[in-house]
């Protein structure tokens, strides 16, 4: 059986999540799948995303994957990263699509005319280390408050029940950045381009178990 | 809040990185993978590899650079460099690849931008900008490395290319690479202060105050270089170091 099935829908670089999932879990047989069987039989699922969401939730539907990936969000270990956080919510203002209305919400973009403390222009995306206040969620463990992850994105997550968040970040306001409920959870950064931190929280991943 | 990002730069040719003056004669500064190493343990926020090979028979040579790092390194890695075609790009992230650096391609053709971004996401497109000045705040943009004017204005053409969808400028002085007087801070203001998305400065680095220089007065997002990081004179967490000692947002 495969252990972790990384959902390959086309969109992005999937190469990073395999060669860091390998890197935690060398002995664990990791495969890059658009294979709804694959899926549906993996231990574990990872749900990775880049680039525009509505060219991602086209292609999860081109290529059959919506109800796999459906599945799997209800009852294994499954995590999602950048889109394929956004892809979970109900709504996106990028080319205002529907989700997978996994989590209750919606995703919008930054404003164009944010600035920091000193005056300056914040740049959108939101592109480069910015520190995490995180939970207490399993998943980081190990992992210091605060923690700097990579980041790059133009819109971001408001979800309906605070309960799920768990964690945020500033640019310059809070945004939900991880939300978790039961088997789920899904972040905003990438853990895989994250050096230290995000191989750790990749290292949780591999061994959790809900 | 969010850091502003150190990136070494390597350039790399014949399976070596090389590092010039100017865009001339190349000083040997050791294997890729090894000093790509080095900088990740040192705390470099993303590196960038330029292949900066003319011919297209040592091109495997890059794409074989790229997955050991990859393999490796776990921090955004970005590769430029003889990038044609929407397939170079995917090959490229095929390899490890987290951004693809498109520049002589982009003037050519400026729908290989639109196209890349298109299929692969802004956030996977730099457009690299070789800058010269000619003329009181006027700066042309070349290419063919350097060596071929397009009677392009730098600022303008930036603005085009965030149009088209590129995820961030890698700006390079063309004036100030290799000589270690500092970042063109002029141009660097004016092309960050016309884009919504990040700017890289790059070109001229000579010490550590340079690199504070291109975020407080430059504007710049993130700040390359090279020379200084490969030939030992600092290392990546001292530049650190010495950014936060003067109120920069670094990753420590």
């Amino acid at each position: 059986m495969v252990d972790v099935a990384v959902v390959d829908y086309g969109m992005g670089n999937l190469r990073s999540v395999e060669q860091a999932l390998r890197k935690v879990s060398p002995d664990a047989e990791i495969v890059v799948s658009d294979d709804p069987g694959v899926i549906a039989e993996a231990g574990r699922v990872v749900f990775p995303g880049q680039g525009a969401m509505p060219d991602c939730m086209r292609e999860l539907d081109a290529r059959g994957l919506r109800d796999a990936v459906l599945m799997a969000a209800r009852d294994k270990p499954f995590l999602g990263i950048c889109i394929g956080l956004q892809m979970l919510f109900e709504h996106s203002s990028e080319g205002n699509v529907a989700g997978l209305g996994v989590l209750r919400g919606e995703v919008v973009r930054f404003a164009g005319d944010m600035s920091d403390a000193q005056g300056s222009r914040l740049k959108v995306p939101h592109m480069g280390w910015n520190r995490v206040r995180h939970g207490d969620h399993v998943l980081w463990n190990g992992i210091e408050q605060n923690s700097r992850f990579y980041f790059v994105h133009s819109y971001y997550v408001l979800p309906q029940d605070p309960s799920l968040v768990q964690g945020t970040s500033d640019y310059p306001q809070p945004f939900v950045c991880a939300m978790s409920r039961d088997n789920l959870f899904a972040v905003q950064f990438h853990p895989e381009k994250s050096q230290t931190a995000g191989l750790k929280l990749l290292q949780n991943f591999v061994h959790w178990n809900p | 809040m969010l850091a502003k990002r150190i990136i070494p730069c390597l350039d790399v040719t014949a399976g070596r990185v090389v590092k010039g003056v100017s865009f001339v004669e190349l000083r040997d500064a050791g294997d890729p993978v090894e000093i790509a190493r080095r900088y990740d343990e040192q705390g470099a926020d993303e590196l960038t590899f330029l292949d900066i090979t003319a011919s297209s028979d040592d091109r495997g040579i890059i794409f074989r650079i790229i997955e050991q790092v990859a393999s490796q390194v776990f921090i955004p890695l970005t590769v430029g460099g003889g990038v044609r075609e929407v397939g170079d790009v995917r090959n490229l992230l095929n390899a490890g690849a987290d951004k693809v650096s498109i520049n002589t391609s982009a003037v050519l053709n400026p729908q290989l931008v639109a196209d890349a971004a298109g299929r692969y996401g802004s956030q996977c497109i730099v457009v690299a900008i070789d800058a010269k000045q000619t003329g009181a705040n006027r700066w042309e943009v070349f290419t063919h490395g350097g060596r071929r004017s397009t009677g392009l204005d730098a600022v303008e053409w930036a603005k085009k290319m965030q149009q088209l969808g590129a995820g961030e400028i890698l700006l390079t002085s063309m004036d100030r690479d290799g000589q270690k007087n500092g970042f063109d801070l002029a141009l660097t203001r004016a092309v960050t202060d016309a884009l919504e998305i990040p700017v890289i400065a790059s070109g001229g680095v000579g010490n550590l105050q340079h690199l504070v220089d291109g975020v407080k007065l430059g504007g710049a997002d993130a700040v390359l270089a090279a020379s200084i990081f490969h030939f030992g004179e600092y290392t990546v967490r001292q530049a650190k170091e010495f950014m936060a000692q003067h109120n920069i947002e670094v990753r420590l």
